[in-house]
């Protein structure tokens, strides 16, 4: 555990002492907000507050599932470009604390990525500053359940892509489909509570994200060792 | 050569058995609704059933692979991957057949069909991985984790994508599905006989591309040990 917040820790420095990696990421959610903007009409005024929820909530998710790709993919190779990545897996201490760290110092910089990305893709699709009440706490919450589902699948398909070709590539091929039900279910949550508030149904996908993020964690720690050994 | 007698075994009993499912199959009688259009589920079932067996063969023979570390394993999960990958496309391409005349769609965001096309991308993304590896121990172990947990997600998938649904859409296929069993016991039949002429072509073809693996594989080091021995006389 003490080696998962030391890797954390150094991954959370770089991070913030270079930026780089944040700041490419945070603007391409914002791209991706914008793309879809203009492909999806910006005609609020015709759809019903249900749909404009779905949408938006839509909207969101896409741009913090490409946005998590992007940057978990920099996790290990930024590693991999300073030729630290074989020191790293040669350290004392379990693989999976260092999946573990690795997964802190992803999921760092995409919280800051989707404190922005949120906010903004709810006001761009009008579903929020229109005059209703917006549920921030629980939005808040579906985020950061959602960040660390996709941080999960993406950390550690990045680990396994790292040394191939075409690496940029390859992640969000092999990690999309994993992430399946964080994408159906982070929206979900997210377009119903913008139309209707917390409900049961609420509940329920929020306890489903929850089980995947745990079992997700557990496994990739567990088969993390048997990914990167070698 | 060693005579292989197990694989011409497997091979008859495979043939066998196929060409009772499609005897059965072509005498059965035709559907009340939808006419011959019914025979394609003497196709369509038994080959769903063959792909998501295949992916469980992957997952499964991945894991005894990272346990045990024998090659074997490792060919056996990749022949299983491809099985299914073949299998999954054979079953969307007859589904969608089936499903223009009677849904008048090709395409409808069910539970099962999306969960199939997911399976579709899981495996296809196994098999390309396994195409960018060149050491084959490293591509073994790797192969092995991407396809252990691309079989734990399927059934995953297919929850989250049956909730997504909802009730609306899934009504109108339980309405068919009920058609489709409550119409005659001997679909019923023909249908046990087509799953089980499937399940002994998968251990069939299982086998032989598990055999064609091995080959290979024995070849790619008798060449790598041809250019170093060429190496080794050039160098004197």
């Amino acid at each position: 555990m003490k080696s998962a917040l030391t890797v954390a820790a150094k991954d959370l420095r770089v991070a913030g002492r270079t930026r780089d990696t944040l700041l490419a990421t945070a603007f391409f959610a914002g791209l991706v907000l914008l793309v879809l903007g203009l492909a999806l009409g910006g005609d609020t005024a015709g759809r019903t507050p249900t749909q404009t929820a779905g949408l938006a909530a839509g909207a969101v998710w896409t741009a913090l599932a490409l946005a998590a790709a992007v940057g978990a993919g920099r996790a290990f190779a930024q590693e991999q470009e300073a030729g630290a990545l074989e020191q790293l897996l040669l350290y004392p201490g379990p693989h999976g604390a260092l999946y573990l760290g690795k997964l802190l110092g992803v999921l760092g910089p995409l919280a800051v990525v989707a404190a922005f990305t949120l906010p903004t893709g709810l006001l761009l699709f009008g579903a929020a500053g229109a005059g209703q009440g917006v549920p921030w706490g629980a939005l808040f919450l579906v985020t950061g359940l959602g960040i660390l589902g996709l941080g999960a699948g993406t950390t550690f398909y990045s680990a396994i892509t790292v040394n191939l070709r075409a690496r940029e590539a390859l992640l969000p091929a092999l990690a999309f489909p994993i992430l399946v039900p964080v994408v159906i279910a982070t929206v979900k949550a997210t377009g119903l509570l913008l139309a209707d508030g917390w409900s049961d149904e609420v509940t329920t996908w929020l306890v489903f994200l929850a089980g995947f993020d745990v079992g997700t964690v557990i496994l990739a720690t567990l088969l993390f060792g048997f990914a990167v050994e070698g | 050569m060693k005579q292989d007698r197990v694989t011409t075994g497997l091979g008859l009993a495979t043939l066998l058995s196929l060409g009772v499912a499609i005897a059965l199959g072509l005498s059965a009688p035709l559907d009340v609704n939808q006419g011959s259009l019914v025979r394609l589920f003497f196709v369509h079932v038994p080959s769903a059933w063959l792909s998501y067996l295949a992916y469980g063969g992957t997952g499964l023979f991945g894991l005894l692979y990272l346990l045990t570390r024998q090659r074997r394993w490792d060919r056996l999960a990749l022949a299983s991957a491809e099985i299914g990958v073949l299998f999954t496309v054979s079953t969307i391409v007859g589904g969608m057949l089936w499903a223009k005349p009677t849904w008048g769609a090709y395409w409808v965001w069910d539970a099962r069909l999306t969960t199939t096309a997911l399976s579709l991308v899981i495996y296809g993304g196994y098999l390309l991985i396994r195409s960018l590896i060149d050491d084959p121990d490293r591509r073994a172990r790797v192969a092995a984790v991407v396809g252990l947990v691309g079989t734990l997600y399927v059934p995953i998938n297919y929850m989250a994508v049956e909730w997504w649904r909802g009730v609306h859409q899934t009504q109108t296929l339980k309405l068919l599905g009920g058609i489709r069993f409550d119409a005659a016991p001997i679909y019923g039949w023909v249908l046990l006989v087509a799953t089980l002429a499937f399940t002994l072509l998968y251990a069939y073809l299982l086998r032989v591309r598990g055999i064609l693996a091995a080959r290979e594989e024995a070849r790619e080091e008798r060449e790598l040990m041809e250019d170093l021995k060429s190496m080794e006389a050039l160098r004197g």
